[in-house]
């Protein structure tokens, strides 16, 4: 039971790294420079995946702890995503149960608000820290994430089942 | 047996609903800290401890992302042809005589004007050291323009470290961690760098533009004399760049009637959104300050 829980938590983080990675990785040369705002929050879709999978393993804290090491990683303030990782934690942790019952497409909107929150919540930091101005561009991370959100879910499932988490 | 049934009935029941009330503390506690968190790394350094040891996560993970275009290079090379590689030798061995007389040039200039120097009485001496680092990670945010480099503290890269390329001047250190430091390019909306025009030595400051990759210089009064195509050298005031190395090249100019001051803009000599490898320099103030607080680290650097 323990080997188990111990080998579920390894695959859990293992993807949240995965997800940190495709965060940082840099763009081909080829593409412009304006695709890089298209680059949706992986860890934020992996952390609400697990969330909605496995509320008893994965919650506000593993969200906090993925949200700090992606501060340090982006070179953000140390917090920052960890307050937005956070927030969206908890409501995907409050509305999981009904979030099951949903269509991909329907998980998919309903992503599209909680990536735009977490969008906003970092901007909301960075403009306290003085460092940005608003503009609606922000949420086209959330959109895109939103449209990703089925590749990711099936993917992430696939896994889960493969590994044998229930 | 009967007494674990039990608990694996109370573990279903549980897994039914997440207790809401833990919940709440939790984005409460967590919330709150990472608020006074944001809020003691803006104003404070004291977080930069424990940030630097995150970097040991954190390094495996830029260095993974570029992974990719690391092994695309290496593929490049196994088949580049023979011709090409050949052609690529002499067109290098060419380029490297031609360097060569140059720095000789440069070394006889440099010996004659300390002399100078010496006879002027000033402290001053043009030779700096510099340190190749490769580029491993490049900030995803394209609005904040920032490279992380694959040497760090353990090599005495210092906060304030001016960063050039082959071309000119790149950026400055912002964030030194031990095997690993962050750079902000000149570009960077938050950068701004004093810089003098090789013509008539007009001193300006340059501030980045963020997407475009293109400086702005700041406050140039209308009668100012400057045109399309002037060279701009770091000017050495504030003592954070060192003098005289080559900024950006002025590429537009336009002077607003009935406004105080004229819009230019110049563009970056440095291939900012290129080049895979950077120097740090090392200037002559900088060791004789560490020469003087203590010896250990500048020794390690040798030439």
């Amino acid at each position: 039971m323990g080997d188990e829980k111990t080998g579920g938590l390894v695959v859990i983080w293992i993807t949240i790294v995965v997800g940190m990675v495709l965060a940082v990785v840099p763009m081909p040369q080829f593409a412009p420079v304006e695709l890089g705002f298209l680059r949706p929050d992986w860890v934020a879709m992996v952390l609400v995946y697990w969330i909605i999978a496995l509320p008893h393993r994965v919650g506000i804290l593993t969200a906090w702890l993925a949200g700090i090491v992606v501060d340090v990683l982006l070179g953000s303030l140390i917090g920052q995503h960890a307050l937005s990782y956070v927030l969206i934690a908890y409501v995907a942790a409050s509305l999981y149960q009904r979030l099951r019952m949903f269509s991909v497409w329907q998980q998919a909107s309903i992503l599209f608000a909680l990536l735009g929150v977490n969008e906003l919540v970092g901007f909301w930091v960075e403009s306290i820290a003085g460092l940005k101005n608003w503009s609606l561009w922000y949420l086209l991370p959330a959109l895109s994430g939103a449209f990703l959100w089925p590749w990711v879910f099936l993917i992430l499932r696939f896994l889960r089942r493969g590994v044998g988490m229930t | 047996m009967v007494r674990n049934f039990s608990c694996l009935e109370v573990n279903r029941i549980k897994a039914l609903f997440l207790e809401e009330t833990t919940l709440d503390y939790q984005l409460l506690g967590l919330g709150l800290l990472s608020l006074v968190f944001v809020f003691v790394d803006h104003t404070t350094n004291w977080l930069d401890g424990s940030r630097s040891a995150l970097t040991i996560v954190t390094t495996p993970i830029v260095v993974t992302a570029d992974l990719p275009n690391r092994s695309a290079r290496g593929i490049e090379d196994i088949f580049s042809s023979r011709e090409d590689l050949r052609g690529r030798i002499t067109g290098l061995e060419s380029e490297l005589i031609f360097l060569k007389v140059k720095t000789e040039k440069m070394a006889a200039l440099t010996s004659e004007n300390n002399r100078l120097r010496g006879l002027l009485g000033s402290a001053a001496k043009l030779q700096d050291n510099v340190l190749v680092a490769e580029l491993i990670g490049v900030n995803p945010d394209p609005e904040e323009q920032e490279v992380v480099i694959d040497k760090g503290a353990e090599d005495a890269v210092f906060v304030g470290q001016p960063v050039l390329d082959s071309r000119g001047l790149v950026g400055q250190v912002v964030e030194v961690t031990p095997f690993s430091s962050r750079i902000l390019l000149i570009s960077d909306e938050r950068h701004s760098v004093p810089v003098q025009v090789l013509r008539n030595n007009l001193r300006l400051i340059a501030q980045g533009t963020g997407i475009g990759q293109r400086l702005e210089l700041l406050h140039v009064s209308s009668t100012a004399d400057i045109k399309v195509g002037d060279q701009l050298l770091s000017s050495g005031l504030g003592n954070r760049f060192p003098v005289g190395y080559p900024v950006g090249v002025v590429d537009r100019v336009d002077f607003k009637p009935g406004k105080p001051f004229a819009e230019v803009l110049a563009k970056p000599n440095a291939q900012l959104d290129r080049s895979r490898h950077v120097l740090l320099v090392f200037t002559e103030s900088r060791i004789l300050e560490k020469a003087n607080t203590g010896f250990e680290k500048s020794g390690k650097r040798g030439g």
